[in-house]
């Protein structure tokens, strides 16, 4: 019996190979890669000047943004995806709003990248479908104030448009997961509908909606296809920072200082993933 | 942990009905429980008693009829005003307060005074034997250990009345059995009506003063176990509760014959012709002559035997009997009847 345990452990472990290997081509030997480069000087000699180039203003002001943006988007898109999740709970789990929504949010909060770029540019850019209709209906111009769409408040639109539904798909399973007999239980005992809230439901789902937000803060700090689409002047937040260090033509031998921005990055998501790790444990054993 | 109402609270359904689009989960229910009285509601799955329950505690609106406490119709009450406590046969416990919180949680919401609030809660914990558990959570405790602290969640209130909706369902047999005798030992303490839910027919009759067998919505028969044993008003009545052999027979005049064998019917009226007699097992015995059969399987079931055997027709019955006897698989026997009161399949 054990050998036939020990023999099946063993088929399991090798399905797991080429997940494996690819994690470990893909992940951990970039990060091994950026976190060297950034150490080392275009001559290969030990150095801290890449990392002390994180100070720099620009390189600093970039890490601002780019927690700010991410923040707000994350703040506002968890916001917004916990409001859908609660208006979803007293629809059938299998009926077809709540696995419509569900299913549509699986494909959204993956539509980041050039595409999302591209179709915000055709509805709000400066030629885009509803500028031109508000301009000619209202002559109202959205650019009126500067052209914000192609700079880091511009990111916030196109962020939430997949944030809100990554929301959803990660917090719903919480929110399903509150037992019908807490509020019952809670009734029982003498609480109203929003005592249950208040003492029971909202302090139950924190950890789950906290851990949601703080991947929703990682999934916006980790972007760079729509923003290296949307913006194209300057780098304002640090993806594009990185890729200015390794492809701009103006500013040249700076490929390892893009090895030490990708430390910067490296200790903000292991931060977050330890965090969010912390809390989605406490989450499985309140839902257990 | 002292009874507030020694005497306990009366319990009233009057022709209540609760209608679900296409179906009817009470249909009529009359059911009077007596103040400080244990009820065992017991039936088969989708038989209504669940609804029951969640209609007194005020957790599913009632159709029509009334529900009474102590006389007062409370079906527009809302649930937090009833005054119920509740223990559910999931565990409920709030997973983000310890156990000294997840009992406090009625009191605080009557706005008890946090050092009273402390004492009901921990001599509550005492009366269920979980003391030294106040500070634990949920998931740091088995089981039955959360249905006893649901318990004390539910008592130290001091509810009109106590509802027990399969508290003892998800545990395993031992603790079930202990925890249904502390159940029981509590509520005569307390002397609270309590109202237990149940499809376990051995835990009703184990600790209800009345059962009450439900069937499509309705109550088929209430009364004490020992009456619902002996004297089942309908077959499925004698089906439900305990176990019966069906031995096909002919009734004629008030008796049913069985094999040869004379048995009384429960219910003599029954018009004469063929019928199958509802036929307990220890009411089944061997004998040195009678009815023929042949072993078939034998069980030692701990204090007593049950032996599976076939008649020369290929009618199957058990007979249940002492362990002194152990009949052979496959040997010939021959079987007695007690002559008790049989009832009628329908």
């Amino acid at each position: 019996m054990t050998a036939r345990r020990s023999g099946g452990r063993g088929w399991a472990l090798l399905g797991l190979t080429p997940f494996s290997a690819y994690v470990v081509l893909f992940l951990a030997v970039p990060t091994v890669l950026a976190l060297g480069t950034g150490l080392f000087d275009g001559d290969g000699a030990l150095t801290l000047d890449n990392l002390t180039g994180l100070l720099e203003p620009a390189v600093l002001r970039s890490f601002v943004d780019l927690l700010w943006l991410s923040g707000l988007t994350a703040v506002l898109g968890a916001i917004a995806g916990a409001l859908i999740c609660f208006s979803l709970l007293g629809t059938r789990e299998d009926g077809w709003l709540r696995t419509g929504i569900s299913a549509a949010s699986g494909v959204l909060a993956q539509f980041g990248g050039v595409m999302l770029a591209f179709a915000f540019i055709a509805l709000i850019g400066i030629q885009g479908l509803l500028t031109q209709w508000l301009l000619r209906t209202f002559d109202a111009d959205i650019y009126e104030g500067g052209v914000w769409l192609y700079q880091v408040p511009g990111l916030i639109l196109p962020y939430l448009y997949f944030q809100i539904p990554l929301m959803v798909i990660t917090f719903m399973p919480a929110m399903s997961g509150l037992k019908p007999q807490w509020a019952e239980a809670s009734a029982t005992l003498g609480g109203t509908g929003a005592v249950f809230w208040w003492r029971i439901g909202f302090p139950v789902l924190a950890p789950s909606f906290l851990g949601s937000l703080l991947l929703l803060f990682a999934n916006a700090f980790s972007s760079y296809g729509t923003a290296a689409a949307l913006v194209s002047q300057g780098a304002p937040i640090v993806p594009l920072q990185v890729r200015a260090a390794l492809i701009s033509e103006t500013v040249l031998g700076r490929e390892n200082m893009a090895g030490a921005l990708a430390i910067g990055m490296i200790v903000v998501m292991v931060v977050l993933m330890k965090a969010y790790s912390a809390l989605q444990s406490r989450a499985e054993r309140w839902m257990r | 942990m002292t009874a507030s109402t020694p005497t306990g609270t009366r319990v009233q359904f009057r022709a209540v009905t609760k209608q679900y689009p296409g179906h009817r989960a009470l249909d009529g229910v009359d059911l009077d429980i007596a103040p400080g009285e244990f009820v065992a509601l017991l039936g088969p799955s989708g038989c209504g008693k669940t609804t029951a329950l969640r209609s007194l505690a005020g957790l599913e609106q009632i159709t029509d009829g009334e529900i009474l406490l102590d006389g007062s119709d409370v079906a527009a009450t809302p649930v937090n005003r009833r005054d119920m406590g509740m223990v559910f046969q999931s565990y409920s416990l709030f997973p983000h307060m310890t156990v000294l919180e997840n009992v406090e949680f009625g009191l605080r919401m009557r706005k008890v005074g946090a050092a009273s609030r402390r004492t009901r809660a921990e001599e509550a914990l005492e009366m269920v034997g979980l003391g030294v558990h106040g500070k634990r959570f949920a998931h740091q405790l088995s089981g039955g250990q959360q249905q006893r602290v649901a318990l004390a969640r539910a008592l130290v209130t001091r509810p009109k009345v106590l509802l027990l909706d399969e508290p003892l369902s998800a545990l395993d047999a031992k603790v079930r059995v202990q925890l249904r005798d502390e159940i029981r030992r509590i509520q005569l303490e307390l002397g609270i009506t309590t109202l237990f839910v149940t499809h376990d027919q051995e835990e009703a009759l184990a600790v209800a003063d009345r059962v009450a067998v439900m069937k499509a919505g309705r109550i088929e028969q209430i009364g004490a176990p020992e009456d619902l044993y002996q004297r089942p008003s309908s077959a499925f009545v004698a089906d439900f509760v305990g176990v019966s052999n069906r031995l096909p027979g002919t009734v004629s005049g008030g008796e049913i014959d069985v094999h040869g064998v004379l048995l009384p019917l429960l219910a003599p009226a029954r018009p004469d012709g063929a019928a199958v007699a509802l036929v307990r097992p220890e009411d089944v015995r061997f004998a040195a002559a009678g009815v023929a059969a042949t072993v078939l399987t034998t069980s030692f079931l701990g204090a007593l035997r049950r032996t599976r055997v076939a008649l020369a027709d290929g009618t199957e019955l058990a007979v249940q009997h002492g362990t002194e006897v152990a009949p052979a698989e496959g040997a010939v026997v021959h079987l007695a009847f007690t002559g008790a009161p049989v009832a009628l399949a329908d």
